[in-house]
This record gives C-alpha cells, structure tokens and sequence, in this order.
C-alpha cells in the first residue's frame, strides 16, 4: 500500500550524515521549517526598519532628515511586499506549515523531503536578489507594493530600472519556491497522515494551512504571469500593460498597452493572498483557544467548511481592489455583493471562536492573550473591510489613511498576533524550553496596546482625508492636529518595534535559560505533543507510527480523569496513558 | 476574464465539492475509536508521487489558464486601439505539432512496456519520445527565427509578444519534462534498476507529456482563431 511504504517505514528516510546535512543541507521538515522562520523574520526585521524610517519623516517631518521624498516610496514598496510576502507568506507556510503538518499528521516528514529542502533554499534565493535591489544603481522601486504599471517601469519612479526587475525576478524565484514547498503540503496532508487521521479529525491549523497552500498554488501564476508580462514590458519594449505614455518629456515607446490587464491580475493573486496569510492564523487561533480554554472547538464541522468557503469565495472577489480604477456598475455590484458574502463565514469562525471561550476553562497563558487580542483587531480589521468592500464608500476612502489602518489591522496586526501566539505554544515542543512567562506579557501587553494607539488614529486621519503615500503634509493641507496625531502614532510604533525585541531576547535567553518544558506542557490533545522525544528527533516517532483514535478537540470530557485527552489515546483509556504511550502500530 | 475565472471556479467548487463532501460530513466528536481503515472513506491507493504531478498540473493549468485569458483581454483592449496586428502563425507549427504528437505516442508506448516489465523494449521507445520533444523544441525555435524575419515582427505589437511568450513558457514546461526523462533514462542504465519503480516514472512522465500536448494544442488554437 502506497500509503504505508511512505509513512510507516522502520528506516528513516534522507538521515543526516553530517553537521551540515543535519543542520544546513538539511531534509529534516523541522529543520527546513526553523530555516523558514529565521529568514522570515530577519528579512521582517528590515522591513519592520523600513517602517520605522516612514513613521520617523512623518511624525517629525523638520527634525529628521533620514530620507528623500524618492527614499518614501521605494520604503514603502519595499514594506509592503517584504511583510505580505516574505514575511507572512514564509513564515505562516514555510514555517509553521513545514514544521506543524507532519506532527500534527502523525507522519515522518514530508513525502518529498528533497523538494521541500529546494523550496528552502531557493526561497532564500528570492531573498537576496530582493535584498540585492537596495544596493544597486537606483536602489529598489518605488512603485508601490502593487506595483502598478505604468508608473512601475517609467522614468521618474525611483528603481524603474534595475529595481523593478530585482523586484520581479525576486518574486518569479518566490513563486518556484513556495510552488516546491505547496507540493509537499498538499500531497503530505493527502496521503502521509498516520492511522485514524481521518480529514474531519485534523487540527484547524492543518486545515488552515493545507487549504491556504491550495489558495496561493492556484493564486501565485497570477503574480508570475503579471510579473514576467511586466519584466518584458520593462525589458524588451512589450507592450502587455504599457500604454504610449509621454514620459519626462521622453516620446513614448511603448504603444497600446493595458495597466487595467495587469491590475486584474494583480489582484486575481492579491486576494486570495489575503486569505493565504489569514487562514493559517485562523487554524492556529483555532487551536490556541481550544487547548487554553480547555474546551473543545465549538462548531468543528462549521469551521471547516468556513475555511473551505472563504478559499473558495476569495477567487470571486478581486476586483473590489479596483474600484477606484473605474468598471461597469454592474460588475462593481458584483464584487461588493461577494465581497459581502465571505464575510458570512468570517463571521461565522469569529463567533465560533468567541463560542469557544464561553464557558471555558479559561488559562490567561501568553499565547492565549494573543489569541484573544488577535480575537480583537481581526473584528476591528474586519468591520472596516465591510465599509471599503462597498463602492460608494471605498472610493472617498481609497487613498486614505482609514486603508492603511483597515489593512494593517486585518493583514498585519492580526496575523502577527498569531504568530507570536504560535511562538509562544510552541516553542516548548521546538527546543524543549519555555519561553519566559514576564517577558511574554509585557511583549503582548506593549504590542497590544501599542497597535491599537498606531492603527486607530489612523482611522480618524483617514476620515479626515489625509492622504497615503504622501512623504510630508503641510499645514495648509489639514489642521495642525494631524501633526501632532502624526507624531503620536510614530512615539507609539518606536514604542512597539522596541518591544519586538523583548521577544528576540526571549527567544535567545530561553533557549539557554528556560524553564524545561517536558514533552506537553500545555496538556495538549494534538499529535506533536505526543512525540517520544522534545524536540522531535529525526523521523519525528521512533520506531511506531502513532494511531489517531479521536478527534483533535477533547478537552474536558466528562468522567475522564485529566481535562484532555490525546488524539492517540483508545477510547478504552479514558485518561491520558502517558504522553507518549497512546496507541501505536 | 470575469466570468471565464468565475465559471473555472465554479468548476473547481463543484469538484472539490464532490471528492471531498463525503469525507467532511463526518461529526469527529462522535466517532471515537479506530476507524478501521487508513483514511475513513476508503483508501486512497495512489502513490504520493501521482498526487503531486496532479497538484502541479492544477499549478499549470491556472499558469497558462491566466496567460489565455490575459491574451484575450489584451486583444480585445488591442482591437479597439488598432494596435492589435494580426500575423499568420508559422506553417511549420503544423509540423511541430505533429512531431509533438509523435512524441506523445512514444511515450505512451514507453508506459506500455514500463508496465509490463519490458525494460528492453522500454529504453528505445524512451528515447525515441524524448527526441521527437527535443526535435518539436527546435522546430519551435525554427518558428521563432521565422517570425523574427518576418514583416510581422514588432515587440510593440502584442500578438506577435504573445506568440513568443506562449511558446516559450511551454517550451520551459518541456524542458523540465526532459530533465526528469534524462533522469529516468540514467536510472535505466543502472545496474539494478526495479521495474516497478521505473514503471511508476515513465507513467508520471507520459502522463505530463500528454498534459503538455493538451496545452499546446489549446495555444496553437488560440493562436489560429484569432
């Protein structure tokens, strides 16, 4: 059976021979999804810098000189498309994906560990041709995270030459890589999960993950088509997308081409990539909440099929990006009618999480608090979706600073908050420490409040009119509260980029420091918890297989003797055997 | 390119809907206990192997799905400007085709003999598909010096653009098809090579050829229509 020659063989596969097989060269899923995560956040960290720079020209425009109005949108640009994909997309996939599927799955590792190595290193590829655009003649484009032609490739954008392609070929290499790495999700989550682990008994952070990676390998061609129609634009004087623009005087070389072509395809990726951050971290918060309120999920089943609605509706919903760039009536009816629609099942998951607590068994640990914070900001995030998914109030928004504060909020804040509660879980099972428990609150506590004091204001602003994407305003523009708004938001994101670093130092101290965690700190029900060994060794369950004999979620069954009971545990034990001795085969 | 997408993913829906609805009507909280078999709704025998080819085929198919549709909004947009020129398509992408067909049925009968253990019969016919594919991919270059020489040739003018950039990235598809052939034929060398393993291979390999050959049809008949 095709099955059990992958899952179930006695001799590990791809064993390391070496330092640097086991570490560096590594087919080890662990391994590849630590390497994921490292890059992911030291490329984050520049964008987090880049961010920092913006919010220092715009809260105190005459006090520092850090940046030419140029320098503003190739910071942004680079912002942007760092944090949507190198960051999250990375991280949420090649990261947790790569290290929590297999786990979770009751599997060895991934059935194509070669491939998913690959994946790895050409995502670092992708990386440092990225990086190399701020060290070229030009530096990086200025085009905006969009990347909108014509003014991505005319003369005038900061980085039209040499940036742009960095940038696009950056993104081509992005999207072999995570194509790679897609593969193995897809197939591993199909065809390696161990005995008993039937789809309907899979944790929500597999689901979320695994339909997330179905979003982004139909979803990511429309980036690479747009991306190589556009580098031929740019390179070869196509003309795909670029009208005849008179350009700085220059005659135009370009002839007939359509931006409104490239903008379908853009957003055609640029949805679903919304949903390929989002899902992961709801199927992760899922978990959190479930195993720190020592309650089950409540409305398993419909949390399931919301995932695979929102998967489905976010293909159908592109183009309320695109408002502003004129349609037919009717097709703007038709895209903020679904854009309306994948809000039911979004909704439905924010109940059903809030559902989950009632009731519960509630421990205030740190990764609950962000779960519940992430509970906060998603519905704040999502609410101002449902004013901008309408035309007439999305086109005063628009070019507003209420976008910037919608998004940041429901693609930024929100996920990030699951990924640190993520860290936090699972850090234990990842090193065998526990991260300190101080340091976790006041890093959740500062960066808690400290986004709703960057991204509320900026709701206000927006209402005002300010605009986005401007380097500097004057007073003439907006009353001089703006200003003074302006620089209190920069005080408080300075406040919360430096709080990042109590995580950083975490992360470091407890790796040497912590507190031994044991192999299931938390009294989790999920397979990873259940490994023989913390970390996981190679080969993740010694020489047996687990057997699933339950569903993810039993967490205070009545007349059982602990408040959860594992997913390998038969239903004759009623109480947890051990750790590691749940059924085996 | 609205409703051509939406109708895909309707499509898509449905299917997912009808694999899938059996499995995901099950209440986990309620069954308790082994399941008996592996997966709960039957087995599923294929090798991982088989599954990700398929996967990657859905990656390939929303790839040149979306060129196909970009081509056709820009033709439209293009024939209300006028700048839009319509070029005859090469004679000798008929020939092209042609061989790539050929190339096709060698692979076919590779798998045939691939499957019955036939290894000795397996390797010519192995070769011959290969050949005939690198043979279309130079009468694919043969079209594109033809072109280029043409009075049709302007980088300006989307249609001949288009006529290149499908051709290549097609051409890049096969080409990575040939780098898993030249595996297998190397794999065919080898002193103890398994049957059963080569058998799975060269079915994946025909089956991706077959694919290619589907997109390729689908191409060059846009490229003729319109």
């Amino acid at each position: 059976m095709a099955y059990v020659a992958i899952a179930d063989r006695d001799h590990a596969l791809h064993d390391p021979q070496s330092w640097v097989t086991k570490y560096i060269w590594s087919q080890d899923h662990k391994v590849i999804a630590i390497q994921y995560a490292i890059t992911a956040i030291l490329i984050g960290l520049v964008a987090l810098g880049l961010s920092l720079v913006m919010r220092l020209q715009l809260g105190f425009p005459h006090t520092f000189s850090l940046i030419a109005p140029g320098d503003y949108l190739q910071a942004i640009t680079m912002h942007g498309m760092i944090m949507v994909i190198y960051l999250l997309t990375a991280l949420f996939l090649g990261g947790f994906g790569n290290y929590l599927i297999p786990l979770m799955c009751g599997a060895r590792d991934m059935v194509f560990p070669y491939l998913n190595m690959l994946s790895y290193w050409v995502y670092l590829l992708a990386v440092l041709v990225l990086v190399a655009g701020f060290f070229i003649p030009g530096g990086p484009t200025g085009a905006g995270w969009t990347l909108y032609p014509p003014q991505a490739i005319s003369n005038g954008t900061p980085g039209a030459s040499w940036g742009i392609i960095c940038m696009l070929v950056s993104l081509a290499i992005f999207i072999v890589a995570f194509t790679m790495g897609g593969l193995n999700y897809v197939t591993t989550v199909l065809q390696a999960r161990c005995r008993g682990m039937t789809l309907m008994r899979m944790p929500l952070s597999v689901w979320g993950i695994f339909v997330a990676t179905i979003l982004g390998l139909l979803a990511f061609p429309a980036l690479l088509v747009g991306a190589i129609m556009l580098l031929l634009d740019s390179v070869l004087g196509t003309s795909f997308f670029m009208p005849a623009v008179v350009s700085m005087g220059h005659a135009p070389t370009h002839n007939g081409g359509s931006p409104l072509l490239f903008q379908h395809l853009f957003w055609f990726f640029g949805h679903p990539e919304v949903y390929i951050v989002a899902l992961p971290a709801f199927g992760i918060v899922s978990d959190l909440l479930s195993t720190h309120a020592r309650r089950h999920i409540f409305g398993y089943r419909m949390m399931v099929w919301a995932i695979l609605a929102i998967g489905c509706l976010s293909f159908v919903v592109w183009a309320h990006h695109m408002y502003v760039s004129g349609m037919n009536p009717y097709f703007g009816f038709f895209f903020a009618t679904t854009t309306l629609i994948i809000a039911v099942p979004t909704a439905l998951k924010v109940y059903n999480w809030v559902l989950t607590l009632w009731r519960g068994d509630i421990h205030l640990t740190v990764p609950m608090m962000f779960a519940i914070g992430f509970i906060f900001t998603f519905i704040h995030g999502g609410l101002t979706g449902l004013f901008l998914g309408n035309v007439t109030v999305d086109v005063p928004l628009s070019a507003t600073y209420f976008v910037v504060a919608h998004f940041h909020m429901v693609m930024g804040v929100s996920p990030i908050l699951v990924v640190f509660g993520a860290v936090y879980h699972w850090y234990p099972k990842m090193t065998g420490r526990m991260l300190n428990d101080t340091l976790g609150r006041i890093h959740f506590w500062i960066t808690f409040l400290g986004v709703y004091s960057i991204y509320l204001p900026m709701h206000y602003l927006g209402i005002l009119g300010v605009p986005r994407r401007y380097y500097a305003y004057t007073t003439a523009d907006f009353p001089p509260s703006v200003q003074s708004l302006n620089a209190a938001i920069t005080v408080a994101a300075l406040i919360v980029a430096t709080a990042q670093l109590v995580l950083l130092f975490n992360l470091v101290w407890s790796l040497f420091h912590g507190k031994p965690a044991g192999s299931n700190p938390w009294r989790a029900t999920t397979l990873e918890w259940q490994t023989p060994d913390t970390p996981p060794k190679h080969g993740n369950w010694g020489a047996r297989l687990p057997v699933v004999y339950r569903w993810a979620y039993d967490y205070s069954v009545p007349g059982a003797a602990e408040d959860f009971i594992p997913q390998n545990v038969p239903p004759s034990e009623r109480a947890p055997a051990g750790h590691s001795h749940g059924g085996s085969v | 390119m609205s409703l051509s997408i939406a109708f895909a993913a309707l499509v898509a829906s449905t299917v997912v809907w009808v694999l899938l609805v059996r499995r995901l009507t099950a209440k986990p909280w309620l069954t308790r206990g082994s399941t008996g078999a592996l997966h709960e709704g039957g087995e599923t025998l294929l090798p991982p192997q088989t599954i990700g080819l398929w996967t990657f085929l859905g990656v390939i198919t929303s790839l040149f799905g979306l060129f196909i549709a970009a081509y056709h909004m820009r033709m439209v947009v293009g024939m209300q400007q006028g700048d839009w020129n319509h070029f005859p398509v090469p004679r000798l992408l008929w020939g092209n085709t042609f061989v790539l067909m050929l190339g096709s049925v060698a692979m076919e009968w590779a798998r045939a003999a691939a499957e019955r253990g036939e290894l000795g019969r397996l390797r010519p016919r192995l070769l011959l598909g290969g050949l005939l594919t690198a043979a279309f991919l130079l009468g694919q270059l043969l079209a594109w010096r033809q072109v280029r020489g043409s009075e049709y040739f302007s980088p300006s003018n989307p249609a001949v653009a288009f006529f290149y950039l499908l051709t290549a990235v097609h051409g890049l598809h096969l080409l990575g098809g040939l780098a898993v052939w030249g595996r297998t034929i190397a794999r065919l060398s080898a002193p103890r090579v398994k049957p059963l393993d080569i058998s799975l291979t060269v079915g994946l390999c025909t089956v991706y050829w077959h694919y290619l050959l589907l997109v390729w049809l689908v191409l060059f008949g846009l490229m003729l229509s319109t």
